[in-house]
Order: structure tokens, then sequence, then C-alpha cells
């Protein structure tokens, strides 16, 4: 394998377009080579830093593949049981209001076993953000069908499609939670391609921004991929996701009501 | 000075709890225990103390949000009955996996199932065995007095955060529901922030650069460092079995039999003790305190006194298999239950020892 050299003049602060955000530890990333989820936690970690509230952040991380999102996010940070990240979120912002708190879950974690905890957390109209990755599927214990899963789609508990007609249909928990008074910022986004990314992250940093208003619970669904789930490479499962995924998830913002 | 007033073994709880620092309750209705969340509601006590006080969605989210608290470093606590305590179980091996202070009131009904609302004893073994998945166990203090309900707030609250373990409250509806004199303690301060880094330096409260970020988790995907937590957990365990057995002596004295009781049972059998005396029977009292850790060692010193003990509980048979572990047979031992929400008289214990002890 053939060295990798730098010429050292390049390395001047000025040259720099890049750098990955000191907020994210120097650990691997568990994730599968092409999962959003690296993206995600980078956003959320990116807006931290910029926002400089490092020492004013705690995390709630779930059950799923994010469950070792702790080992990767260099803020103080709980992991929560299956689906309960939300109760556990309240109660951290509500002894220590002044805290900027955050819950990151995924689909099976929020909108199935967590349903309740993640209704009435934004019922409550809890002053957090939660960041909800939903790749339609559970991916961490091998692709089973998840409430997210769309109709027809194969999983390994849905191995013929997923028939709605015996398995329900998938829940669109991001408009439910819209028609809450509690929620004040309800967005779904995507971080697929450089302009989803911009935007997603211009949606995380409202959500963190909206804490300082006091005013309620700010809920961010970032549509994701998962290829090793899916059974399609990364580049095949981002098409997919566009084809499929947005048309049934449309992308934007669902309910703005933030005014100071 | 100390407070004397007369107060449901319910309120007396909520009422010492707020006396004790407490930071945040979580809670979910269900009889006979909801007077605690009424009470903390009724006393407003986010303007009494800067406690908070939320009714949650569930005794899962509730004990989450426990969780979620303690993580923090914050006096949180919980209350249920039996079947709402049954939900909590996973909330509470996480609290154990993770060591994290906090206090569990459990005002027990009868069971199984939706069961009754009347009190019993039948939680014992999930009390005291560990409850949950995994293995791990709780502080359990059992009290017999709406006095011993509001002591063992706070020293609840004491040896939560000296262990970093979660302290079981092991009440019965009798205990909650009943109206008695009680001596409360003076107000303490809540913790400061200062405290919280002092003393939990451990706890999520944001992340400075003096220090690593802070994890609250109780998994390890390495097995080998589950092992060595494990092992941290029991040495903990075997700790407190050194250090924290509380239990009362009554009549023991001269005592030719020996009944065992905890809470409710145990105040019943103090009745039938003066039946029994008055009739020549020489009986008295090992009332255990904790549960857990068990006063295993004091059962096994009795059994050089006394020609046989009566285990007296409200359950078909839990409490007695620890007395039968401390007693290695040395001495007979009986159990007598009623249960399903059924409390003994003394007359009928007084019988059962002649019958089952003395006669037997």
């Amino acid at each position: 394998m053939a060295e990798f050299k730098t010429n050292p003049e390049i390395l001047q602060p000025e040259n720099l377009v890049y750098k990955r955000t000191e907020l994210l530890t120097e650990k691997a990333l568990s994730y599968c080579p092409g999962c959003g989820h690296g993206t995600a936690h980078r956003i959320i970690m990116e807006v931290i830093e910029e926002m400089d509230i490092q020492s004013e952040t705690i995390g709630v991380a779930p059950v799923g593949c994010s469950v070792l999102a702790y080992e990767f996010m260099d803020i103080d940070i709980q992991q929560a049981a299956h689906g309960r990240a939300p109760a556990v979120a309240t109660a951290i912002k509500r002894l220590f209001p002044e805290k900027f708190v955050f819950t990151y879950q995924g689909d099976g974690d929020l909108a199935a076993i967590g349903t309740a905890e993640t209704i009435h957390a934004c019922n409550r109209g809890e002053n957090m953000t939660i960041f909800f990755i939903n790749n339609g599927i559970y991916g961490m214990t091998g692709g089973q069908m998840a409430p997210t899963t769309l109709p027809g789609m194969k999983s390994s508990t849905s191995p013929y499609g997923r028939d709605v007609a015996t398995m329900g249909n998938p829940l669109k928990i991001t408009e439910l939670v819209a028609q809450l008074p509690g929620t004040i910022y309800v967005t779904r986004q995507a971080v697929h391609t450089p302009s989803a990314v911009r935007k997603a992250k211009k949606a995380v940093r409202k959500a963190f921004e909206n804490q300082k208003l006091n005013k309620g619970l700010s809920f961010v669904e970032i549509v994701s991929n998962c290829n090793s789930g899916w059974k399609m490479t990364p580049l095949q499962s981002n098409e997919w996701m566009v084809d499929n995924m947005f048309p049934f998830y449309p992308m934007g913002d669902i309910k703005v009501n933030d005014d100071k | 000075m100390k407070e004397l007033r007369l107060m449901k073994g319910n309120e007396a709880f909520a009422e010492a709890a707020i006396r004790a620092g407490a930071d945040g309750y979580f809670g979910y209705p269900i009889t006979p225990q909801s007077e605690v969340m009424e009470y903390l509601m009724a006393q407003k006590t986010h303007e009494r103390t800067g406690m908070i006080t939320l009714q949650a969605e569930s005794e899962i989210a509730a004990i989450n949000m426990v969780y979620g608290g303690a993580g923090c470093g914050k006096r949180v606590l919980t209350s249920s009955s039996s079947p709402g305590i049954s939900l909590k179980q996973e909330g509470i091996s996480y609290i154990a996996g993770s060591e994290l202070p906090c206090l569990i009131l459990n005002v027990v009904r009868g069971g199984p199932g939706l069961g009754t609302i009347q009190p019993s004893q039948s939680d014992y073994f999930q009390s005291t065995k560990g409850g949950g998945h995994g293995d791990y166990k709780l502080i359990v203090l059992a009290p017999a007095s709406v006095q011993e309900m509001a002591d063992f707030a706070g020293l609840g609250f004491e040896l939560a955060f000296k262990y970093r373990t979660p302290v079981l409250v092991l009440s019965d509806g009798a205990i909650g529901q009943m109206m008695e004199k009680v001596e409360l303690d003076v107000q303490k301060p809540r913790f400061t922030m200062e405290d919280i880094k002092k003393n939990t330096p451990w706890a999520t409260i944001g992340k400075t650069p003096d220090r690593d970020h802070n994890i609250i988790t109780s998994l390890d995907l390495d097995s080998l460092k589950m092992e060595q937590h494990n092992h941290v957990l029991q040495e903990k365990y075997k700790k407190i079995e050194e250090n924290e057995v509380r239990y009362e002596k009554i009549a023991c004295e001269d005592a030719e039999y020996a009944f065992v009781a905890y809470g409710t049972s145990a105040r019943i059998c103090q009745k039938a003790i003066e039946l029994a005396r008055a009739e020549g029977i020489k009986v008295g009292l090992m009332r255990p305190i904790t549960l857990f850790p068990f006063p295993k060692k004091v059962i096994k010193e009795m059994t050089k006194k006394v020609k046989g003990i009566l285990c007296v509980e409200m359950s078909a048979g839990q409490m007695i298999e620890d007395v039968q572990l401390a007693v290695e047979g040395r001495v007979k031992v009986e159990h007598f239950g009623r249960y399903g929400g059924i409390v003994h008289s003394p007359s009928e214990i007084v019988d059962a020892l002649k019958k089952q002890i003395i006669g037997g």
C-alpha cells in the first residue's frame, strides 16, 4: 500500500475547509459504512459546539443502533431503557431547567415501545429536543419490521413485505406529535446530500435555540437509510430512500410556532 | 426542633421526603398509596423547597424519570403499590446496574395480578431477591409504624447515596393508610450544584473542560468488563450485609419461643405476645427492619435460646425461606400466613404458635 504523504505547507489554518468537531470523541463509530447516524451525530455535536453549550448540555441515548451514542458524543449523557428516553430527559430538564436537554432515538425506540413516553413528553410540552432517526427498520437486532416500515417493505419479520391488513400501517408519529399543543417546532429532515445536511443542521440549531424560549418541545425527525437492514449498497439505499421513504414521509417543517 | 403531628403513613413519608431535601418525586396513582403524590401536590413542593413533583403517564415513565434525576446526582423518589412496582422492575434493574441512588416506596397490596387493594406482604421475594432482571439487590427497609414511614424516607436517601444504590421502603396498605403520631425532622437543605459536584462527581450535569464526559449506563458489550462490573456490585452488597443490618428484638430476654415478623405483622405479633404471656407462654419477637440485608446472624444466635420460631407473614410463606437459611435446621421453623388482603388477628397467631410450634 502506498504511503500517504502530506505536504506540510498546505497544513495551514487559512487552508482549513473542514475538521471534525471536537465534540465527537476519537472512538470509531460503530455504524455501518453508509449509514446516516454518523452524519446526524456530527451535525448535532457541531451545533452544540457552535452554540458553545457543551457544559450546559445533557443528552439521552436510546436502545438500538445508536445505543452507544454516549461513546461518540463528548457530552454528559445518559443511556435510557428502550423507549424511555423522553421520560429520562423530562426529569433531567425539570431538575435542571437551565440546561439544554435532548434525546436521540430510533423509530422502534420512539414510535413503538416508547410511544407513550414520546406522546406524553410532547403533550406536556417539555422544554427539550427530541431527535428521531427514522430508517423504517430495527437495525441493531437484525432488520425486523419497525412501526415506520413502509407498506409492502420487506424485513426479517415481514419477509413477504409489510401486509397492512395483518401488520398494521406505518405510524406517522411526527405528524401525530405536531397535533399536540406541547410541541412548538416539528420538522422532518434528511442527511443524504450536502444540501440536505445543511438544512438538517439548521433545523437542529433551531431546535436547540428553541429551548431558550421555554415554550415547548422541539421534534426533529431525520429520515435515514439502513443499507445493511435494507440489504442494499449505501448509494442504492439513499436512492431507494428518496424514491420510497420521502413520498410517505415528506420533507420539511410540519409545525413552526416559536414566536418570541 | 422536631415537630409532632398526626398523619397517615403515606403522608408522613411524603412530608419526610420533602424535609430530607428531596429534589424530585415522579409517580402514578394507585391505591393504597395515592396520598403520597396527593400530599406532595397539595404542599406545592416547588414553592416550598424547589422540589419537583410530577405525575407521570405510567409507573414505567415514573421510574425512568427517577433514573434521569438520579443520574444528575439529585435526591429523587417514586412510590407505588404492588402492580405498579412490578411495572417499575425494568427501570429499577437499570438504576441498580447503573449504580444510581434513589428512593422507592412500595405500599404493598394483595396479589397476584390486580389482586386487591387491602394490605399484604406478598412482595417479599420481589423486593429482597432482586425483582427485575440481572444479579442485583436493593436495600429494603420495612417500616412498622407511621413514625418509621417518616424516618425511613431520610434514612433511605442516606443509604442510597452512601452505596449508590436504590433503596426500597417496603410498607403495606395498613401502614400507609393508618394514622399515628409522628415526630418530623427539621427541613434539610436540598443539594446545591457545589454539593452535587463534590459528592456525586459521576453525575451528568454538563461536561466541563476539567474532566471527561460523564456517562450513565448499565451496558457493556465486553463480557469480561461486565463480569467485573458485577463483581463491583456484589462487593457492594457484601459491604451492605456487613454494615447495614437493622432489627428490633421485643420480649426476647426470657423467651422460649420467637415470632419473626416485619411491618404490620410485627405490630400484630406484639399484641399476640401479650395474649400468650398472659397464658404463661414465654414468646418474644424478632423484627427485621432491613429485609436486605437480612438479620441472619441475629436469628442464628437466637436458636441457642428458643425452642421454635413462628414466621408470621401476610403471604403464603416468603420470608420464612430466609429464616430457615439462618436457622439451618437447629430449631423448628414454621410459617403462619394470611394473605390476599387479610390481616392476622392476634389470637389466631397465639393459636398457631401453640399448634404449630409448642404442640407440634
